[in-house]
Order: structure tokens, then C-alpha cells, then sequence
């Protein structure tokens, strides 16, 4: 096995390219690293993107915020400014692991690894946040709803990495909330988790998306769920109709972390509390 | 024991003696050990969980370069001459005919790196005919059930069975008359409850290494609560003289119960002896969880009698309690006797049943049996409380054993502290603390003997004065400690000056393993007993140096002095200058104690459960826990508290997530910790604890064993929280967000 850590995207993604085995991007490898040694995969090369400046940087610009691939969780919960803008994402992201876990795992591993479970992936998506990606053909935008195809599995092609992700501006009048169910309250995964984050206009919600995590074989957007809070103060009625949405919205499989049908009833009530929190967030009053 | 006896160092809470190189890293666990020269071996196990095996064929694995021995069931024909129970206990360690359950051991591979082995061991061909599998008690027991062993009669019937089963024993405890004692009831509650397989959960992986020396002899280095029961039991299944093997304690990450037998000990040593080199053996976390012991499932069905005043009138329990692949293993026994023992009742039954099924062989877990057994009793005793509307500590109280009750499965109790831990946790500020909507309080009691048995230890006075002593009991909960400190008590010498240390099999004189709440009070009296043998020797030794006799002289503050009267003028002489002089009076000063420690006084504990459910998720948190025992002398009341507290957690998990999940196949699904539930730091409140002081006459200083008592009732005490909080009855564990939030949904 050949280690590389290149100083820049572009020779990452050269490195990758060439390889003719099987090769891996390392980020904080807190997933990786777990799968090669319970012998799942046996790369031939790990290209480390932790020294490439763009991708250990937080960028503050006019249209929002550019987090580099290799930021850990710690890093991007010790910015200011990203979590006043987007407290959804950055709780999400710190909620995975331990502390020790938080010293090394990013939010573009947590996607690209692409369980149905990652915690940081249905704030993300709730969010409106973009990947940028690097290729031999060049760079591309992809939402990160996108990214995902299936558990294990993402639209990225050979070779190419994921350069950062990319924020929209939030306004005063944005919020966004992130709450997975877990029996433990650390070192646990989703049985559910639930992303919302909404923008109000004089008090009535007037643009909202709901994501939904471990219900499915991907983390899903839920417009039909966004539907039935936008419009509203996010009433009784509307929190009885969106919990309803995502209960249909969900394809869950049943398993040792929990039952089909005990995820599709707690989607419901975490999307009520995700919303609620959301809606005070972007200044609603209850 | 004299209430006022007024001690110095026993009580007192100094820094244990391995702290600081446990704390740094340093200390040496079972993996840590390595030899020039030595190899790696790992274990080739069964990917069914019942199968005959046919045949087994090595050949290709050991043509790989770098692989020097496969053993096989072939290398121990020692199989063949032991008696069934021994051939039992035997075949875990190695399949024989058949495997009996997934993760089975059925060959071992030793090559020049564990990565080697493992591909060697892949090539190892096996050649299987599976067969049905059983994985279900209650299906085990069926009539027509796939049969484990051909040659198992059920045990304790009468007349004895004509065919073989997978009902491995029937037992029955009985006291009085409980139909009778029935019909006198006022009020009877009865109820059935599951608990499910659960792990110890300790750290350290098992480990160990294999030293085969030419001259037959062998040396191994493991991490065990018991290096001499390890050596016993290795001879065993070795066919080898005990004397040959010299076992050598490492520091151990944990056992709980799972480290007092063998597993990987005896294939590293025949794989030493077969490769000729030092064998290393470290399990992963997924062998331990896969082919390391539980504890028994179980299905227990209590019964109980009231009069309207609370008074019982009797109880009976029936209890079925899962062995794993292999009979004899569960501590049926110990559940069946633990179950009522807290309580004076005039008619109590217990009926027992223990079942074989395709999964990992059960061992020891603290308190073996009781937590699950308690949960029962302790539970349908709830339920009856809030149907006659009494406090349960009252209905507890009214009840309580005291000294002089007889207890349904023998004994009559000495002194005895349950009605001080009962009364503690009465008045404790806990149980005046108000409940909220979604809240519940859980109380309930729990009862283990504790043990006694062979224990040795050697004292030894430097000449500098420093004190060294040694024994044999593998220290898993402080117990060197301990041992300083009742040293430096009899000895009157500070703690600082007292060295204590586990010594080998070759070097040290026999002590029964590290289990049964057994070490402080058995091993701590051979302390006890050779330092009262030292003080004698010194005051002796001052008595020569004085001129004067030794029954004129006292031992006080670590020093000789003469008694008042005629020799009063007579400086004292000090342990530094005693120690010194050895060679001027008879030789270097030591002593030793071997003993069967009698009379170990048992031990009750009291616990009190706060818990919030979550109507709309059904998950459990718990808000306050408290942990009230009677310990008979807190020897070292810091080690007393952490046993307290880590039984407590231990329980809480068993109550709220653990579970062994194996598929249709019998392979475990959540062999890991991710989904092997224990609780994180962050899922506990900080648990309280209050300790209880009621002597126990037999121990020099009043001890009682403590480390086992505290898992008895926590399993109980969170059920009966949640039940209370949710305003029905739970009946299976683990409390699971998903199945309890089906019974806040069900009709009852
Ligand atoms: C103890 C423990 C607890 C955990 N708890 C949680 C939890 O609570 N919630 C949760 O969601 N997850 C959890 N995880 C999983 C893991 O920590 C997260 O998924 C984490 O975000 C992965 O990030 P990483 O940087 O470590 O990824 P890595 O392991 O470095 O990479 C993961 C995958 O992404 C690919 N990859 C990484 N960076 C790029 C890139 N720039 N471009 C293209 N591909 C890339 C890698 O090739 C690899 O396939 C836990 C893991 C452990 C070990």
C-alpha cells in the first residue's frame, strides 16, 4: 500500500487518477481507517488531502461560507461566524463520535462514506450546501443532495475528490436545526435523524427543506414535508402535518438498531422538535 | 467486632499502589508481554453455530512459509481419558465431534505474524455438515428440538430421563409450605419476565503468552482473576502436571467473572510446544463477544403472596436460565438461592430449570445469576406495593431478613445489615426529592453471599523497614490496596512503607482465584494473620536486644516498647532499627499464612432509580441513582464506592441496552461495541453511593466482600423506575427505546 499527501488538489487528483487498484482519498479516516482494519477494503493507494491549503480552510465570502474537505469537526465547531450562520450543520457535524473522533473527522468524509445514517449530511442537505469537486476533466458544482446514490456509494467519478463544501449566506431571518435519535447519547449511530432549515417573512415561513436520515437507503429531501410548513407560524396543525409527511416519506428497513416502523413514527416527532427549534432560530415566535 | 475499635490506616483512602503506572500507560496487561523469538497465534472458529465436523485438512496452510503449527482437537488426547464434565468444559476450549455454536474453536495457527496466521488458518479446509440450530430457549425445550449433546440426560429428575435433552438440570429450593402459605394471601401477583444474553463488557480483550521450555516445562504470562485456577485448568485440558507450569499474573483490564477460566491459554501453549517458540495470543474484540462467556438469558416467572398488611405469605419462584452450548456453565444455582434471601418469609419455592442452546458457553458474571433472578422477585415485590398501596421500602422493611432468619436455602444469618441499608435509603435525601410528569422512582434490593476459601501471602521486613508482602490474587478492583492498608494497620506502620505484589504460581503459595467478592476478606486475613505473625517476631526481637521477655514487651505505632512498669526507662525501639539488626537477632524477619477463610458474612444492597421516559420516543434517561450496601468494614472506602458505582452501571446498561442479537443462523449481529450497548459516561448521572457498616465478627477488622452485590438489584431498581414513570409494567429487558414505546402504546 503507497501513502501520498500531496500539496495541492490537482496532484490529488492526478495520484487517483493513475492508480489502476483500489484508491482512497484519507481524510481524518475516522470511517476508513475502521474498514481496513475489519479487512472491508485493501487499498493500493491513500492519497491524505490534510496538507492541501484549500482544503483545510474555512472561508468567509459575499455569498456565504467555503469549508475545505479536511476540516475537522473541533475546527468547525470553534468558528464563530459559520456557527451563528448554520448552528444546524456545525451540531450536527460535532454530534459524531467522541471528542478523539471530533479531532479528525470531516463533514465531506462523513459524506462520502455515505451511510444512510451520517449526521451531518441532512443538515447539510436542509441547508442548501453545495460540494465542489475536482476532476481530471476539471471542476464541477454538485448539490449535496447529489452526492449520495446509495449506502456506500456516491456520484463522484474515478478520481475525482471533493474540494470543499460550500454554504449559502444565512440570513437573521434563516434557522436551521439538526436531531438524530440515538439509545446512547454518544458513540452511537442514527436510528433516525432529521435536517430543517427554514426562512420566515414576517413571522410566516416562506422557504423551508426537511431532510431526512437513516429512514432510507440515503439521506432523502422531503419537499412534500417542506410543503406543509411553508406558509404557516408552524402552528399545531402544521407540526401535526409535517411529522405526518415525513412519516410517509420514509423507506426504512428494520434491523439491530431499530424496528421499520419505530423509525418511521420517531422521523415524525424529531421533525416537530427539529422544526420548532428551526423556526425560533429564524426569529418565530411560538 | 468492637464498634469503637479505633482505627488508623483501615478506612482511610490513600492512592492506590498501581495507579501511577496505569495511569501513564505503563502497566503491563495480558497483550503487552513479548519473548525473542516469538510468534503469533490466532484461533480458526466455526462460521456455524451447529455442525458435525467430518474431517479437518492443514496441509495447505502449513505449506505457507512462515507458519509453524496448527493444532487441532488431535493434539490433546488427553480428550479422551477425562470424565464427561470435564470433556465439557474440555471441548469449548477446542471442537471436538461437532461445533455447538458460531465462533466454536476449531483449530489454532501459530506463524511468524498474526496477519500470516489468520491467511494460514483461512486455508485450513473444514469440511461441515450443518446441522439445525437452536437458538430459542423455550424452543430448545420443545419435545421434538435438534438434541446438542446426544449424551446429556436431564440432571434431577426422578425417574431419570429415558432420552437425552437440552434440559441439562432441574433443581428446587423449598422452605415450608407454599400452597398453604397461598391460600392464606390476601393478595398474589405474578408475573413472567426475559432477560436477554449480556456481556461483561471488559476492556482488555483476553491475551496471553506461551513459553514452551525444553525440559517440559512451561511458562505463561495471561491477564486472569485467577492465574492459579488458569494453571489448574490448563494442566487439565493439557494433560500436564500443574507443577509444570508456571503461570505468571499480568495486570488485567477488567473480568468481571469472564476471566476465571481458560480459553486461548491452553492452544498457545500446545502451539509453543509444537513450534517450538514463544506463542503469542490476543483476541479481537469480535471473538470476545462471539466465543467468550455471557451471562445466562433467562425467563423467571415469580409468584407472591400478601396478607392487606404486607406481610408475605409466600413465594415462589420458576426459573429457566440459558447454559450456552455447554451444560453446567449458568449459575442457575446461585439465582435460585439469592432470589428470596433478602426476605423472612415462612414458604418459599424456587424451581429450576437450565437449558442448552447453539451459543457461546455462559460464564461468570458478577453476582453470577442474581441480577437476573432479582429482577424478577424485585419487580412482582414492586407491583405488589402499589396494589396494596404501601411504600415498597416499607413492604421491604416489613419483610426484611435479620439476624437469626433462616434463609429458604440454608443458613441462618449472623449479623446482617439489609434493615440499616433499607432504612438508609428510607431517609436518604433521594427518596424525598419530588417527581415530575414522565418521571418514576424504582427501588429494589439485591443479596449475594460472598466468598471465602484457600488464600496465601507472605510478609517480608526489608532491612530498610519497608514492608513487602505477597500474595496471589490478581488485583481487578484495588485489592493491593487493601491489602497495604490492613498491613499497615496490624503492622502499625504507615502505608507508604508497605509494598504489595501478586506473585506467580512458582512463587507464591496457592490462592483460589479473584471471584466471589472472596479477596479482601479471605486473601486480606492471610495478610492479616502472617503480619500478626511479624509483630510477634519483632517484639520477640526487641525483647532479646532488651534483655527482658516477650510478653513484656507491646508493638505500638510501629515501634517495640516495653510495657509499663519495672522496664519503663527502656527506649522504644523502632521497625527501621529492628529491621536493621536482623542479623544480630535469628535472621532475616518474614512470615507466612496459608488459610480456608470461613465465614464470610454476606452482603444486601439497597438501590433508588430516578428515570424520565420519553413519551414519544420511549428512551429511558436516568436522572439520580443511589447506591446503599453494607460492606461490614469499608477497608478502603474509595474501592468500595467504585464498586458500588461500576456495579450500578453495569446493571443500568443490562436494564436499558445490552442484548446479544444473533440472526436465524445463530451468528451474533452486534458483536462490537458500536452495537453492544454499554453505557457511555455521558448516559449516567453521577451515581451516590452510601455505605452501610455492619461488622462481620469473622474478618479481624469486620470486612465483608462487596464487589458483586451492587449489580444485584440496579437490573430491578430502573425496571421498576420505568414501569412507575410510564404507568405500566415492563417485563423484558433491555428497556429499549422501540420496546418501550410499545408498551406505553399497549393496552394493558
Ligand atoms: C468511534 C466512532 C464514532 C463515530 N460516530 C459517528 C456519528 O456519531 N455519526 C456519524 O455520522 N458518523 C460517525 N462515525 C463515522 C465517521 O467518523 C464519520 O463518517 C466522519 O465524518 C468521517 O470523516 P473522515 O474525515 O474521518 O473520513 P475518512 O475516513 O477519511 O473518509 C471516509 C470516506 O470518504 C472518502 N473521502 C474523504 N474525503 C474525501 C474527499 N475530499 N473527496 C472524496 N472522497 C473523500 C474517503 O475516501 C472514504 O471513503 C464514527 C466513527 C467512529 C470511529
Amino acid at each position: 500500500m503507497r501513502y501520498e499527501s500531496p500539496a495541492t488538489t490537482k496532484e490529488a487528483v492526478a495520484l487517483l487518477s493513475k492508480e489502476k487498484g483500489p484508491a482512497f482519498v484519507i481524510a481524518g479516516g475516522t470511517d476508513l481507517l475502521v474498514r481496513m482494519k475489519s479487512g472491508l477494503v485493501e487499498p493500493a493507494l491513500l492519497v491524505d488531502v490534510k496538507r492541501i491549503p484549500a482544503m483545510t480552510t474555512i472561508k468567509v465570502m459575499q455569498t456565504g461560507f467555503r469549508v475545505g474537505a479536511a476540516v475537522s469537526g473541533a475546527e468547525l465547531g470553534a468558528h464563530k461566524a459559520l456557527g451563528k450562520a448554520w448552528p444546524g450543520v456545525v451540531e450536527a457535524t460535532n454530534l459524531i463520535g467522541s471528542d478523539q473522533i471530533q479531532g479528525r473527522c470531516t463533514m465531506v468524509g462523513n459524506l462520502c462514506n455515505a451511510s444512510p445514517a451520517a449526521d451531518s449530511v441532512p443538515a447539510l442537505i436542509a441547508a442548501g450546501a453545495k460540494a465542489a469537486i475536482v476532476g481530471k476533466q476539471g471542476r464541477r458544482t454538485a448539490a449535496v443532495e447529489k452526492i449520495i446514490t446509495g449506502p456506500g456509494s456516491t456520484s463522484l467519478a474515478k478520481g475525482e475528490v471533493i474540494e470543499a463544501l460550500t454554504l449559502p449566506k444565512s440570513s437573521r431571518r434563516t434557522g436551521d436545526a439538526y436531531l438524530r435519535f440515538t439509545p446512547r447519547t454518544e458513540m452511537d449511530i442514527a436510528v433516525v435523524g432529521v435536517g430543517i432549515s427554514m426562512t420566515l417573512e414576517r413571522g410566516i415561513i416562506k422557504k423551508a427543506r426537511v431532510c431526512l436520515g437513516a429512514v432510507a437507503p440515503t439521506p432523502i429531501l422531503v419537499p412534500a414535508a417542506a410543503d406543509t410548513i411553508i406558509g404557516t407560524k408552524l402552528d399545531d396543525a402544521a407540526l401535526a402535518a409535517l411529522a405526518a409527511a415525513c412519516s410517509d416519506a420514509c423507506d426504512p428497513i428494520d434491523d439491530k438498531r431499530g424496528t421499520a416502523a419505530y423509525r418511521i413514527r420517531v422521523a415524525g416527532v424529531l421533525a416537530r422538535r427539529v422544526a420548532t427549534i428551526a423556526f425560533q432560530r429564524a426569529g418565530g415566535a411560538a | 467486632m468492637n464498634e469503637a475499635m479505633d482505627l488508623k490506616y483501615v478506612g482511610t483512602r490513600p492512592v492506590r499502589p498501581d495507579g501511577t503506572e496505569k495511569v501513564t500507560g505503563k502497566a503491563d496487561y495480558g497483550a503487552d508481554i513479548s519473548r525473542p523469538g516469538m510468534v503469533h497465534g490466532v484461533v480458526l472458529r466455526s462460521p456455524h453455530a451447529h455442525a458435525q465436523i467430518n474431517g479437518i485438512d492443514a496441509s495447505e496452510a502449513l505449506a505457507l512459509e512462515g507458519v509453524y503449527a496448527v493444532v487441532t482437537v488431535d493434539d490433546f488426547p488427553q480428550r479422551d481419558t477425562i470424565s464427561i464434565n470435564r470433556r465439557r468444559y474440555f471441548e469449548q476450549i477446542i471442537a471436538g465431534g461437532k461445533v455447538l455454536y458460531h465462533g466454536h474453536p476449531v483449530a489454532a495457527v501459530a506463524a511468524k505474524s498474526a496477519d500470516l496466521a489468520q491467511r494460514a488458518a483461512a486455508l485450513i479446509r473444514v469440511d461441515y455438515t450443518v446441522l439445525p440450530a437452536v437458538l430459542d430457549v423455550q424452543a430448545a425445550m420443545a419435545d421434538d428440538a435438534p438434541i446438542l449433546h446426544d449424551d446429556l440426560y436431564t440432571d434431577g429428575v426422578n425417574p431419570p430421563p429415558k432420552g437425552p435433552s437440552n434440559i441439562s438440570q432441574v433443581t428446587r429450593i423449598s422452605k415450608g409450605d407454599v400452597q398453604a402459605g397461598f391460600s392464606e394471601a390476601d393478595i398474589v401477583v405474578e408475573r413472567r419476565f426475559v432477560t436477554p444474553m449480556v456481556h461483561q463488557g471488559y476492556i482488555e480483550p483476553h491475551a496471553c503468552m506461551a513459553d514452551a521450555h525444553a525440559d517440559g516445562r512451561v511458562s505463561l504470562w495471561c491477564s486472569s482473576q485467577g492465574h492459579f485456577g488458569i494453571r489448574d485448568m490448563a494442566a487439565l485440558v493439557l494433560g500436564m502436571d500443574t507443577g509444570d507450569i508456571r503461570v505468571v499474573p499480568q495486570e488485567i483490564g477488567g473480568g468481571f467473572g469472564g476471566k476465571t477460566i481458560v480459553y486461548l491459554e491452553p492452544l498457545a501453549i500446545r502451539l509453543s510446544q509444537k513450534a517450538g517458540r514463544p506463542v503469542k495470543m490476543v483476541m479481537t474484540r469480535e471473538e470476545v463477544f462471539r466465543a467468550t462467556g455471557p451471562a445466562s438469558g433467562t425467563i423467571n416467572t415469580v409468584k407472591i403472596g400478601a396478607k392487606d398488611d404486607g406481610t408475605l405469605t409466600a413465594l415462589h419462584a420458576d426459573l429457566v436460565y440459558e447454559a450456552g452450548a455447554f451444560p453446567g456453565s449458568s449459575p442457575l444455582g446461585a439465582g435460585a438461592m439469592c432470589i428470596f434471601a433478602p426476605y423472612d418469609v415462612a414458604n418459599v419455592r424456587v424451581d429450576g430449570r437450565e437449558v442448552v442452546a447453539n451459543k457461546p458457553r455462559v460464564a461468570a458474571y458478577r453476582a453470577p445469576g442474581a441480577p437476573q433472578a432479582a429482577f424478577a422477585g424485585e419487580s412482582v415485590l414492586d407491583e405488589l406495593a402499589q396494589q396494596l398501596d404501601m411504600d415498597p421500602m416499607d413492604l421491604r422493611l416489613k419483610n426484611a431478613a435479620k439476624k437469626g432468619t433462616e434463609a429458604a436455602y440454608g443458613p441462618r444469618f449472623k449479623d446482617i445489615g439489609f434493615v440499616e441499608c433499607l432504612e438508609a435509603a428510607k431517609s436518604h435525601p433521594h427518596y424525598q426529592q419530588a417527581l415530575k410528569e414522565n418521571q418514576g422512582r424504582g427501588v429494589a434490593a439485591g443479596f449475594w453471599f460472598n466468598g471465602g476459601n484457600n488464600s496465601s501471602a507472605e510478609v517480608h521486613v526489608a532491612e530498610s523497614g519497608m514492608i513487602q508482602v505477597v500474595e496471589g490474587n490478581p488485583d481487578i478492583g484495588g485489592s493491593r490496596a487493601s491489602m497495604a492498608l490492613m498491613a499497615a494497620e496490624t503492622l502499625q506502620v504507615p502505608y507508604e512503607r508497605i509494598r504489595v505484589r501478586v506473585g506467580d504460581t512458582d512463587s507464591t503459595g496457592f490462592c483460589n482465584t479473584t471471584g466471589g467478592s472472596r479477596t479482601t476478606f479471605a486473601t486480606g486475613m492471610a495478610v492479616i494473620t502472617a503480619c500478626e505473625d511479624v509483630v510477634a517476631q519483632l517484639k520477640q526481637r526487641a525483647a532479646l536486644t532488651w534483655g527482658i521477655d516477650a510478653d513484656q514487651v507491646d508493638w505500638i505505632d510501629g515501634e517495640a516498647r516495653p510495657m509499663p512498669g519495672v522496664n519503663a526507662d527502656l527506649e522504644p525501639i523502632p521497625l527501621a532499627k529492628l529491621a536493621r539488626k536482623f542479623p544480630q537477632t535469628g535472621g532475616p524477619i518474614s512470615a507466612r499464612a496459608s488459610l480456608n477463610a470461613q465465614g464470610p458474612g454476606p452482603s444486601f444492597a439497597v438501590n433508588l432509580c430516578d428515570v424520565e421516559v420519553d413519551p414519544e420516543t420511549g428512551a429511558t434517561t436516568v436522572l439520580r441513582f443511589t447506591a446503599i450496601q453494607d460492606a461490614g468494614r469499608a477497608v478502603h472506602p474509595d474501592y468500595v464506592e467504585g464498586q458500588m458505582q461500576g456495579g450500578a452501571v453495569q446493571g443500568i446498561g443490562w436494564a436499558l441496552n445490552e442484548e446479544y442479537i444473533f440472526d436465524d443462523n445463530g451468528v451474533m449481529e452486534n458483536a462490537g461495541f458500536l452495537d453492544y450497548r454499554i453505557p457511555v459516561a455521558s448516559d449516567l448521572p453521577m451515581i451516590d453511593t452510601q455505605i452501610i457498616e455492619v461488622h462481620n465478627d469473622t474478618h479481624p477488622y469486620g470486612v465483608r466482600g462487596v464487589g458483586e452485590a451492587p449489580i444485584v438489584p440496579p437490573l430491578a431498581a430502573v425496571g421498576n423506575a420505568v414501569s412507575r414513570a410510564v404507568g405500566k409494567r415492563i417485563d423484558e429487558l433491555p428497556l429499549s427505546p422501540p420496546r418501550v414505546l410499545a408498551l406505553i402504546d399497549s393496552a394493558e
